[in-house]
């Protein structure tokens, strides 16, 4: 056993290289778990805009506002997310004429893959509001647009919190996806230590599962908590 | 964007060839791996359910610990880490398994000879660790279907002098099965995504080889528009098996 290996990287792991300045972005070389963590927080919020524009696209009755979000989030689903990593990875030298670092590219895949199931929670949780709501807000003279911003969206966002900590939770495991393209986050910290210690590959695997179990699991939790909570308020048909 | 597609590089010749050998090895992996899952999967349930308090524990904590890391990092464990948990000789002796391949006969346009064949360790620890990780889900799906069964149901089969067994195995069971079976094929579809994953450690299944494609051709477009669309249909054959077994199935509410 050699846990001292461990020990002596531990805060390689942790942040990798990353060096603060006062050039923009005040950040530089992210790398190990704080890597993982901004690339998942990051992916999440932009992934809430995309997810809900699709989300909201496909109850819509139009065909053509219906049909590219049903094409786009089962495109999505339909594909591994390692493949979408490498589409992007490919794709924006050719798109931009230049090279853009994996950290990026990786970012734009998480961005893309996420939105589309954070499309079907936002659909998911509009349909599970009793329809007596939507009715109620358009009989009471309310537009479609105002009954969805004044009465269904703030109670279907409430029931969605849960969902949404969990893909937050899915989203950080995978971002031990962009080690395959060069990304210095926590896999990848672990992956180089193991290349140079060769002596510890166990330990170090086991110490990184532990660090995104705890990170993971206090959030599963949490979600399972608010789930409880929130389900005693929600509105039911009747 | 300048670039010309040759599609004809990679639909034919060598390439094509080793595309397609990526997707038979994705099948192939995902179809061992489904199996055990499946088992293992169930056993975990089952130790959920029974009322020995330390079996609940050790499937709480596995069905929790797997759940919650990365499959990457699990992949990488079994493959490079699994000396701490598999003693040496078991180690040596799976190195230098010879593995009987029957034959003689052909399946996907492979030709089976019957001969003995060095075991892939790669396959092996990525089998271990879809496996593994995907019983995880499947215990829980399992557990979650059995759960939503309203417990009165059990009762009073019970009550009506069905035993145990006989309560599950015509009363629970086939209610259960009903809402468990569509996230279980669901489940397969993410087994056969994730197995994408084992291209880390060097299984050559379809990612891997539209990459071998793309570093010896440099024609990435094409090999991973081909790989993408064998993914779309598998998931597209999944869904629609989803659906058929709904229509067939599913609870047909009246009021």
């Amino acid at each position: 056993m050699h846990w001292e290996v461990v020990w002596d990287n531990f805060d390689y792991f942790l942040w990798g290289a990353t060096k603060f300045d006062g050039t923009f972005p005040f950040i530089h070389d992210v790398g190990g778990l704080l890597a993982s963590i901004i690339l998942a927080v990051l992916g999440i919020f932009f992934a809430f805009w995309i997810g809900m524009a699709f989300g909201l696209m496909r109850l819509s009755k139009k065909r053509w506002l219906k049909l590219p979000s049903i094409i786009y989030v089962e495109t999505i689903r339909g594909v591994p997310l390692l493949m979408l990593i490498f589409w992007f990875y490919f794709l924006a030298p050719i798109m931009l004429g230049h090279n853009i670092p994996g950290f990026y590219s990786s970012l734009i895949a998480f961005i893309i893959f996420t939105g589309a199931y954070i499309a079907e929670i936002v659909r998911a949780g509009v349909m599970a509001l009793p329809s007596g709501q939507l009715e109620a807000a358009r009989g009471s003279g309310l537009s479609q647009t105002q009954a969805m911003m004044f009465v269904i969206l703030p109670q279907a966002l409430r029931n969605m919190i849960p969902s949404f900590v969990n893909q937050f939770v899915s989203l950080t495991k995978d971002t031990s996806l962009a080690y395959v393209i060069g990304v210095n986050e926590l896999t990848r910290t672990a992956v180089q230590v193991d290349n140079r210690e060769m002596n510890a590959s166990a330990e170090i695997y086991i110490t990184i599962a532990v660090l995104y179990f705890i990170i993971c699991y206090v959030l599963t939790s949490t979600s399972r908590r608010m789930e409880k909570q929130l389900s005693r308020y929600q509105a039911r048909d009747r | 964007m300048n670039y010309t597609f040759e599609w004809d590089v990679v639909l034919s010749g060598e390439y094509a060839e080793w595309l397609y050998e990526g997707f038979v090895t994705t099948l192939q992996i995902s179809a061992v791996s489904l199996l055990f899952a499946m088992l293992l999967g169930t056993l975990i349930c089952v130790m959920r359910m029974t009322p020995f308090r330390p079996l609940q524990w050790f499937a709480l904590a596995f069905t929790e610990f797997f759940r919650n890391t990365p499959l990457m990092v699990q992949v990488l464990f079994w493959y490079f880490g699994a000396y701490l948990v598999v003693p040496e000789g078991i180690m040596t002796w799976l190195n230098e398994l010879y593995l009987f391949v029957p034959g003689p006969f052909t399946l996907f346009g492979h030709e089976f000879v019957g001969e003995w064949l060095l075991l892939n360790v790669e396959f092996f620890s990525g089998v271990i660790a879809l496996t593994v990780y995907t019983s995880a889900f499947i215990a829980e799906e399992i557990r979650a279907g059995i759960f939503s069964i309203p417990k009165t149901q059990l009762e009073s089969s019970r009550a009506v002098g069905l035993s145990f067994m006989q309560a599950y195995r015509f009363v629970i069971l086939p209610q259960a099965l009903r809402i468990v079976v569509p996230p279980l094929i669901s489940q397969s579809l993410n087994l056969i995504k994730n197995s994408s994953l084992c291209m880390v450690i060097g299984v050559s299944e379809l990612t891997f080889m539209a990459r071998q494609v793309e570093s010896y051709s440099f024609r990435g477009f094409e090999a991973f528009t081909v790989a993408t669309i064998v993914y779309l249909c598998i998931s597209l054959v999944v869904s629609l098996c989803i659906n058929m077994y709904n229509k067939h199935f599913m609870l047909q509410v009246k009021y």
